[in-house]
This record gives C-alpha cells, sequence and structure tokens, in this order.
C-alpha cells in the first residue's frame, strides 16, 4: 500500500501490525455486516497515521473489499491518510491530530458504563504520542472511574518522528506512571501474538481499573532495513527495497 | 468605572433557562448526559446532578478531555450535553472540537457557558469574543446564539432533536423577554423583530434588545429600522440577509470581535451577491478590564451607539 500510494508511515505500521490483526482475529467481537451495532466491542486507532496496517486488518476483518487497499490516499478514496468513521465503516472516531483517541476511548468506556453494558473499549497509541497532554487528562478521568471495561494498549516502539522517545522527551518509568494514575499495569511483547491474546482477551470483570498494555515493539518490525530505524517513521521504499521487503515478510 | 448596573426586574440569566430545559428533556429522554468541566455551578446544574448523579460526568478541570468524553459518550449512544465557560471550551479544546466533534459529526451538544464579555472584570483570557468566528467555520457544527429565555429554551431543544453537533453560546448577562408576534424558533431561520425598509439592524444574542431599542430611537427620527434576529450562524440564513440588503445599509451588531463573527459572515454574503453600505459593530480585539455593562458603554454597544452608528451609515445609502 505505501509503496504503490509513495506515501504512508511504515516504520509505525509494522510495529503496530501484530497488535492490530491480534484484536481484529482474536479478541473484538465485531460484526463487519453491522459495523454499528450497539453492543460491539469498541477500538480506536490513536495512532491515525499508521493506516496502512490499520486499514489492512480492517480490510482482511471484511469491513470492506480488499481491492480497495489499491486506492490508498489516492485523490476520492475513502482510505484517507488517517481514518475518517463517515467514508469508512469499523472505524469509531476520526484520529490523526495526536492525543484524542484515549480520551474519545475514556467517553466510550463511560457510556458503557453508566449502561452496565458489556462491551469493551480498546485503543492504540503510540508511545511518542504520549508526550501529548490530553492522554494525561483522560487518564486521570479514567483511573478515577475504575473503568475497567477500558484497555489501553502502547505501541512502545521507543521511537517518534524524529528521534528515540527518551532523548526527546523520556517517558520512562512509563509503568510507573500509569500506576500513579490508578491503572493496572501489564507489558508484554508486542510481536507476540499468543501472549496478547492472552492478556487482551482475559475478562477485565473485578479489576476495578483501567487496563494499559505497554506492548514493546520494533517500529519497522518484519523488514531488515526498516527494524528499530528511525528513518522510517515515513517513507517510501525504492523498487528493490520494495521487493527485498516483501521477501522478507513472505 | 462604572460597578455592574443591577439587572431590571423581570429580566433573566439564560443559563437558568438552560438547566430547566436540559432537566425536561433528561425526565423524558434516558440518553441525554451532562458533561462537565468542574463547572456544575457556574452551569446551574446542581439540581441536574441531585436527580441524576449517575448521568452526570464531571472530568474536572480538563476541557479537551469534557470535549472528547462527550464524543466517546455519543459513541455509545447517548446524547451528552458538554456544559463548559465558552472562554475555555472553544480556546483551549478547538482542534477536540474540530477532530473528535465537527469533523468526526457526531451527535454532542456544547454549551459555551457565560460567553462573550460576561467575565468582563477578569478580563481577555475569561472573554469570549472570538468563539463565533472559530466554531462557524467549521463543517457540520450547529452554531447558535440565543437571544432571550424563550429562544435559549427552543434552542436547546432543538439542539436536542437534531442528529448532530450543536453549540450553543449562552451568555449570564440579564436579559429581557423579548418581544415576539410570532413566535417561531428554526435552526438555519432568522427572526425579523419589527419590519423597516430604510436600514437593517442584524444582531444576536445578548444584543438584539439593544438593537430593538435603537430601532424605537430611530423611529422617533423617522427613520424604518428592520431588526433581525440572526441567532443561528452556522448554517447562515443567507435569503434573510439578501433582502435585508433591498434596505439599502445593513448595520450588524454582535457582544463578539468586529473580526470574523456575525459581522464577518453577514459581509461574505453581502460582498458576494449583493454589497451595500455596512457598518460591523463589535469589539476591537483584547479589552480592557471592566464590568460587562461598562465594556458595551464604552465601545457604543448600547442602544445610543447602535442608534448613532445607523445614522452615520444612512449618510452613505
Amino acid at each position: 500500500m505505501v509503496y504503490e500510494a509513495q506515501l504512508g508511515h511504515p516504520g509505525g505500521d509494522f510495529s503496530a501490525a501484530d497488535v492490530l490483526a491480534t484484536l481484529y482475529f482474536g479478541v473484538l467481537r465485531h460484526d463487519p455486516a453491522n459495523p454499528a451495532a450497539a453492543g460491539r466491542d469498541r477500538f480506536v486507532m490513536s495512532k491515525g497515521h499508521c493506516t496502512g496496517a490499520f486499514y489492512a486488518v480492517l480490510a482482511a476483518a471484511g469491513f470492506f473489499p480488499e481491492a480497495e487497499l489499491a486506492t490508498y490516499m489516492q485523490p476520492l478514496s475513502k482510505l484517507n491518510g488517517h481514518p475518517n468513521r463517515n467514508y469508512l465503516p469499523g472505524v469509531e472516531t476520526n484520529t490523526g491530530p495526536l492525543g484524542h483517541g484515549l480520551p474519545v476511548a475514556t467517553g466510550i468506556a463511560i457510556a458503557g458504563q453508566i449502561d452496565n453494558a458489556d462491551y469493551r473499549t480498546f485503543v492504540l497509541t503510540g508511545d511518542g504520542e504520549l508526550q501529548e497532554g490530553s492522554n494525561w487528562e483522560a487518564a486521570l478521568t479514567a483511573g478515577h472511574r475504575k473503568l475497567e471495561n477500558l484497555t489501553l494498549i502502547i505501541d512502545r516502539n521507543r521511537l517518534q518522528q524524529g528521534a528515540r522517545t527518551e532523548e526527546t522527551a523520556s517517558l520512562d518509568p512509563l509503568d510507573d506512571k500509569w500506576r500513579a494514575f490508578g491503572w493496572h499495569v501489564e507489558t508484554v511483547d508486542g510481536h507476540d501474538h499468543r501472549a496478547l491474546y492472552d492478556l487482551l482477551s482475559a475478562s477485565p470483570k473485578g479489576r476495578g481499573k483501567p487496563l494499559c498494555v505497554i506492548a514493546n515493539t520494533f517500529k519497522g518490525k518484519g523488514v531488515s532495513f526498516m527494524h528499530d530505524n528511525v528513518a522510517w517513521h515515513h517513507g517510501v521504499p525504492n523498487k528493490e527495497q520494495y521487493e527485498q521487503a516483501m521477501r522478507e515478510l513472505a | 468605572m462604572s460597578a455592574a448596573a443591577p439587572a431590571p426586574a423581570g429580566w433573566h440569566d439564560c443559563r437558568d433557562t438552560f438547566s430547566k430545559t436540559v432537566e425536561a428533556l433528561a425526565e423524558a429522554d434516558p440518553r441525554i448526559v451532562t458533561v462537565v468541566s468542574d463547572s456544575v455551578g457556574s452551569s446551574k446544574l446542581v439540581n441536574f446532578r441531585k436527580r441524576w448523579p449517575e448521568r452526570m460526568v464531571n472530568v474536572g478541570i480538563a476541557e479537551q478531555t469534557v470535549v472528547a468524553v462527550g464524543a466517546g459518550l455519543a459513541n455509545g449512544g447517548k446524547i451528552p450535553f458538554i456544559s463548559a465557560a465558552a472562554c475555555f471550551l472553544t480556546a483551549r479544546a478547538m482542534e477536540q472540537i474540530k477532530a473528535d466533534i465537527a469533523y468526526t459529526n457526531v451527535n454532542v451538544k456544547l454549551i459555551g457557558q457565560s460567553s462573550g464579555i460576561a467575565y468582563g472584570e477578569l478580563g481577555p483570557t475569561h472573554h469570549s469574543i472570538e468563539d463565533m468566528a472559530w466554531l462557524r467555520l467549521l463543517n457540520n457544527l450547529t452554531l447558535i446564539v440565543p437571544s432571550d429565555p424563550w429562544e435559549t429554551e427552543q434552542a436547546i431543544r432543538a439542539a436536542a432533536a437534531l442528529d448532530g453537533p450543536v453549540f450553543v453560546r449562552v451568555s449570564r448577562m440579564p436579559v429581557p423577554d423579548l418581544p415576539r408576534s410570532n413566535p417561531r424558533f428554526e435552526i438555519g431561520k432568522a427572526e425579523t423583530l419589527r419590519d423597516g425598509d430604510d436600514l437593517a439592524i442584524i444582531a444576536n444574542g445578548v444584543m438584539v434588545h439593544r438593537a430593538l431599542t435603537a430601532a424605537e430611537a430611530l423611529a422617533a427620527d423617522g427613520v424604518a429600522a428592520r431588526v433581525i434576529n440572526m441567532s443561528t450562524v452556522n448554517p447562515l440564513d443567507e435569503a434573510t440577509i439578501l433582502d435585508a440588503a433591498k434596505t439599502g445599509a445593513v448595520v450588524t451588531v454582535e457582544e463578539h470581535s468586529v473580526r470574523g463573527g456575525l459581522g464577518g459572515a453577514v459581509a461574505e454574503v453581502l460582498a458576494t451577491h449583493d454589497p451595500v453600505p455596512m457598518r460591523i459593530l463589535g469589539f476591537p480585539g483584547f479589552l480592557p478590564t471592566g464590568s460587562a455593562d461598562w465594556l458595551l458603554e464604552h465601545f457604543h454597544l448600547n442602544a445610543a451607539g447602535i442608534a448613532d452608528a445607523a445614522r452615520q451609515l444612512l449618510a452613505r445609502k
């Protein structure tokens, strides 16, 4: 998609791909034929720039035809650079600017709490994205309200657009920060489907706290020349790189 | 500087109308919830909290989150009324209003309380005189600036009935009940409160009754001024504006900056279709400290100032 569009954020797409696949093919209760069903689990893609991975997973899950992926970021495509729910079924809220997903997901979880509904709300943020203060406003509210139906997954690839997170505005100790806000914290290998599935599919009933899953990942995972390389936050492979990447991913 | 004059007997604080109306709506529709940023008292929602504590979401002093949580509540099937001081709800959460509410096009009602210069003495950080300009640019977002209790109730009810995002600007400055021969509220439709063919005065919010008083003063001079209440700013009633242009002169009056608000919106329509001489009355920018009444007088936004501007404009017809 990125190669065809000559645009995109492949590094972050690859760091998030395993989390997205685990959610859509194991954890989430969703029905592509009825994407707005009231009792569906909600997933909010806060790192809205990583639509390469998000759209690929939504298409594979059946929300729209896979053939449409070829229109990624082309004029008038439903597949914007950032997701738009008014074009695309399966998108819960429009994202793009960072630091929006967790606050909106908190609101969805509060609605579920008020109704005593059994759907769950999941949100995936980047780690660099946590430098946006809006996340911490929402973290306070979610912790205060003990939103056990809310799960935040942090794509902890330790890279942001221009540098490592710890060199820019350091986040560690990230687990302690969430604990201090009243969250239950788990750390996991964000490329281990089994471990992710076990953590995310376990019932939250009785936890009494929102869950923060710190998924340790690598930007550019699966492609040797992109692996943990800040240059691939955004960027487009040339023909040789594209062919090599496809061989390595096969 | 004079202190704020006590409100005349029988005048109203439209925040009371907001809270009574939202309670009436909540009685009938369990989807209605309120969302506040610590702003329970200033939103007059103490009684709502008493009646439905589980249906009030207080996120604390966090305007970005009050807006985003409202968007999430709508996703979960609620009809949230987000109520916070207009100055912070807009300036501090503008990207959330743009991205989470207007662009996502969700069923959320934003109530900007104590808008305009109601917090006059507290200075420009607490004035909300840029909000009409910011908000009217957002697609999907209906923007209503009601002028009195009757219209505030109509606006809140219409907002609840509309499936989409709405912002209602609610002042705390006392206002009288406006005279209406044929009361009828419809989103997107202006209301002609007084007819006249010499010029048209287009106002909204707390300026409408001042515009009516100005029209009475002009009538004593033999000038027939039409007074139009343009309570919906987005979408704008262009037909009524173009009809007003047939008088040959248009004055706009708003409790807002002269740049980009009601006057700017009317000027865009007139410049595009039917330019006529125009005066835009409002505030010049960051304001000195003073009571709301003092600020209105100081910047000639009282009835006498509006009438004077109209007389000057008539000389240019």
